[in-house]
């Protein structure tokens, strides 16, 4: 009787059972595995954003909140450029914003932003997610130019967002796509046509 | 020595026997219980597997009540922590178990793995046993990591920002990776309602699962002891080993000791130190998630400060990800990395005993440092704790072949 069974046969079978089985588990794990993704209300929740920028004082800054993260909206001052112009590009790690995942296009420039004004930049740390605290003013350390600390482990931004050397922050922080809609009012998380 | 004929040994009538001509409820007994043989010398370190059982009990138990009181939402979840503590009869006492138990969990674990390394548990035989044992462990760091952030605390939120991060470090698939995990563009709604599921069924599950193949393992190759001897080598005529007494009654009394003792001081911090100063309950939790602002001083709790510490020591992201990672992996491969040809620190030389005191050492410096800000001399101290930490696992296989050892007896020593 054993000298009858097709060994072969019996191999084939075993494996093409085990292969269209496994075939169907993978597919089966597909809508579960799908399901962790961001869903339609996420998305939807995620639009984009209006801030009205009238309100703004130079020198002045607000917080926002688009798809959840923090977003910092400054209107730099007179002084403030000035104190972005003194920043030594030998300092940061990528002055010249050619990390191109960190910005739109129309961010790689030295104030990091459509308008030289207005700062509209990401309040999340690149190293670990931490939001960063604004400290503004200039000194006490020698090279301190003002711009943006956290508190977490002591990365430090300068007034567009740019990364200085030697902190754990890998990046600039990054700025959302946004764009004017009037001139007033921005639009954070759209950057041309309808939102 | 005089052995209890104890009730499982005897011939079975009524219910017994006829639930056992259906289910091996007798034999199961005998193999894991009465007739379950581990050495006679057990000494303190011994208890710590026990105990871990005992705070997976609480952990479990509590944690049941607290979900029938708790709401998984970002709306929510604080406020009924709150109610919990203020408003359900005795919640506070239910809470607070739960929460010291988290930090039990890891005083007792690891003190259960350090006795692993001191009289080498974890060598031929019993590779695959520390394999699940370190499973273990690794579901247990993700089981609090997810419980963590249900309270939905400042420190919460931050901590699991600072942490699913993380995962952001790897090349190419770093971002998309921790918004599949975060389930939206931040951590939200979304991400508590996950972590809730994974805190309460898939991780228990796991580690429930776990523990009972890891005690199937246990009872397969059998306990070590002490001196690092097989027990199962010298067998008295009744082919029982004789340095071995049976589990139950014997080893199971004895436990019974460690247990109320254990219970003492658990009892002690719930009722006296519930958030031991910072340490178990950090008090930036006692505030509601913001997410606008991140805490000034953020650092895990206790437990993970080792691995924290090492992960800010590396002045790289990615880098700093992959050595955290590897500090909390590495010691699943003891097994292989010790090449000595004793188990037990007893019998070995003085240069084990040096670096595994070093080991130590640096494992509380680290665990100090994780505490303390990222700056100046901290993360100098903290670079060189990493360095002996990794030194002693990635030199062993050298420092451990080299090392004098002396004589195993061929019996156990009992120290009366």
């Amino acid at each position: 009787m054993t000298d009858d069974v097709d060994r072969n046969r019996r191999h084939f079978l075993t494996v093409a059972t085990a292969v269209t089985g496994g075939v169907g588990i993978a597919l089966a794990a597909i809508p579960f595995l799908a399901s962790l993704k961001p869903s339609a209300r996420a998305q939807a929740l995620g639009a984009p954003v209006e801030v009205p920028l009238g309100s703004l004082d130079p020198g002045e800054m607000v917080r926002v909140i688009w798809r959840g993260r923090l977003v910092f909206v400054l209107r730099r001052s007179q002084a403030m450029l000035a104190q972005l112009e003194r920043t030594a590009p030998g300092l940061l790690r990528d002055p010249n914003s050619e990390e191109a995942d960190q910005q739109p296009e129309f961010a790689v420039n030295t104030h990091r932003s459509l308008q030289p004004e207005y700062l509209v930049v990401e309040g999340t740390c690149t190293h670990l997610g931490c939001a960063p605290i604004p400290e503004f003013q200039v000194g006490p350390a020698p090279d301190w130019q003002g711009g943006f600390f956290c508190p977490c482990h002591g990365s430090r931004f300068d007034l567009a967002g740019r990364v200085y050397k030697g902190v754990p922050a890998p990046t600039n922080l990054r700025v959302p796509p946004y764009r004017f809609i009037q001139d007033d009012v921005i639009m954070i998380g759209s950057e041309s046509g309808a939102a | 020595m005089a052995r209890v004929e104890s009730e499982v040994g005897k011939p079975q009538t009524g219910l017994i026997r006829w639930i056992d001509e259906r289910f091996p409820l007798l034999e199961t007994l005998r193999y894991h219980a009465t007739e379950y043989y581990a050495s006679k010398n057990f000494n303190i370190w011994y208890v710590f597997g026990v105990l871990s059982l005992v705070v997976l009990v609480i952990q479990l138990v509590t944690g049941i009540f607290l979900t029938m009181n708790y709401k998984p939402s970002s709306d929510e979840a604080f406020a009924s922590v709150e109610y919990i503590m203020r408003d359900v009869d005795w919640g506070w006492l239910i809470r607070y178990m739960h929460s010291t138990g988290a930090s039990f969990f890891f005083i007792v674990v690891y003190l259960h793995m350090f006795r692993g390394m001191l009289y080498g548990s974890y060598k031929k035989p019993r590779e695959l046993l520390w394999i699940i044992g370190m499973l273990i462990f690794l579901v247990l760091m993700a089981e609090a990591f997810a419980g963590y952030l249900l309270p939905w605390g400042q420190m919460s939120y931050w901590g699991a920002q600072v942490i699913i991060s993380l995962f952001g470090a790897i090349p190419f698939v770093g971002d998309a990776l921790v918004e599949y995990i975060k389930g939206d563009y931040s951590i939200s709604d979304i991400t508590l309602n996950r972590f809730f599921a994974l805190h309460v069924v898939l991780l228990p599950l796991a580690l429930i699962g776990l523990v009972f193949v890891h005690i199937v393992a246990l009872h397969h190759v059998g306990s070590s002891n002490p001196d690092g001897i097989e027990i199962k080598n010298f067998k008295g005529s009744d082919g029982i080993p004789v340095d071995g007494v049976s589990f139950h009654p014997y080893h199971t009394s004895k436990d019974l000791v460690a247990i109320i003792v254990f219970l003492m001081v658990f009892s002690g911090v719930v009722f006296f130190a519930p958030d031991m100063g910072g340490y178990f309950l950090e008090h930036a939790n006692f505030e509601p998630a913001n997410t606008m602002a991140t805490p000034e001083h953020i650092a895990p709790v206790w437990y993970f400060t080792p691995f924290y510490a090492i992960l800010r020591a590396v002045p790289d992201k990615l880098w700093g990800a992959i050595l955290m990672g590897g500090a909390v992996f590495i010691p699943l491969f003891l097994p292989w990395l010790d090449r000595s040809r004793v188990r037990s620190i007893r019998y070995r030389g003085w240069i084990y005993r040096t670096s595994l005191g070093l080991f130590v050492v640096s494992f509380f410096a680290l665990g100090w440092l994780g505490l303390q800000p990222a700056e100046g001399v901290y993360v100098t101290l903290a670079r060189i704790f990493s360095v002996i930490y990794f030194a002693f696992f990635l030199l062993m296989p050298y420092f451990t072949s080299i090392d004098k050892t002396r004589p195993v007896p061929e019996r156990v020593v009992y120290h009366v």
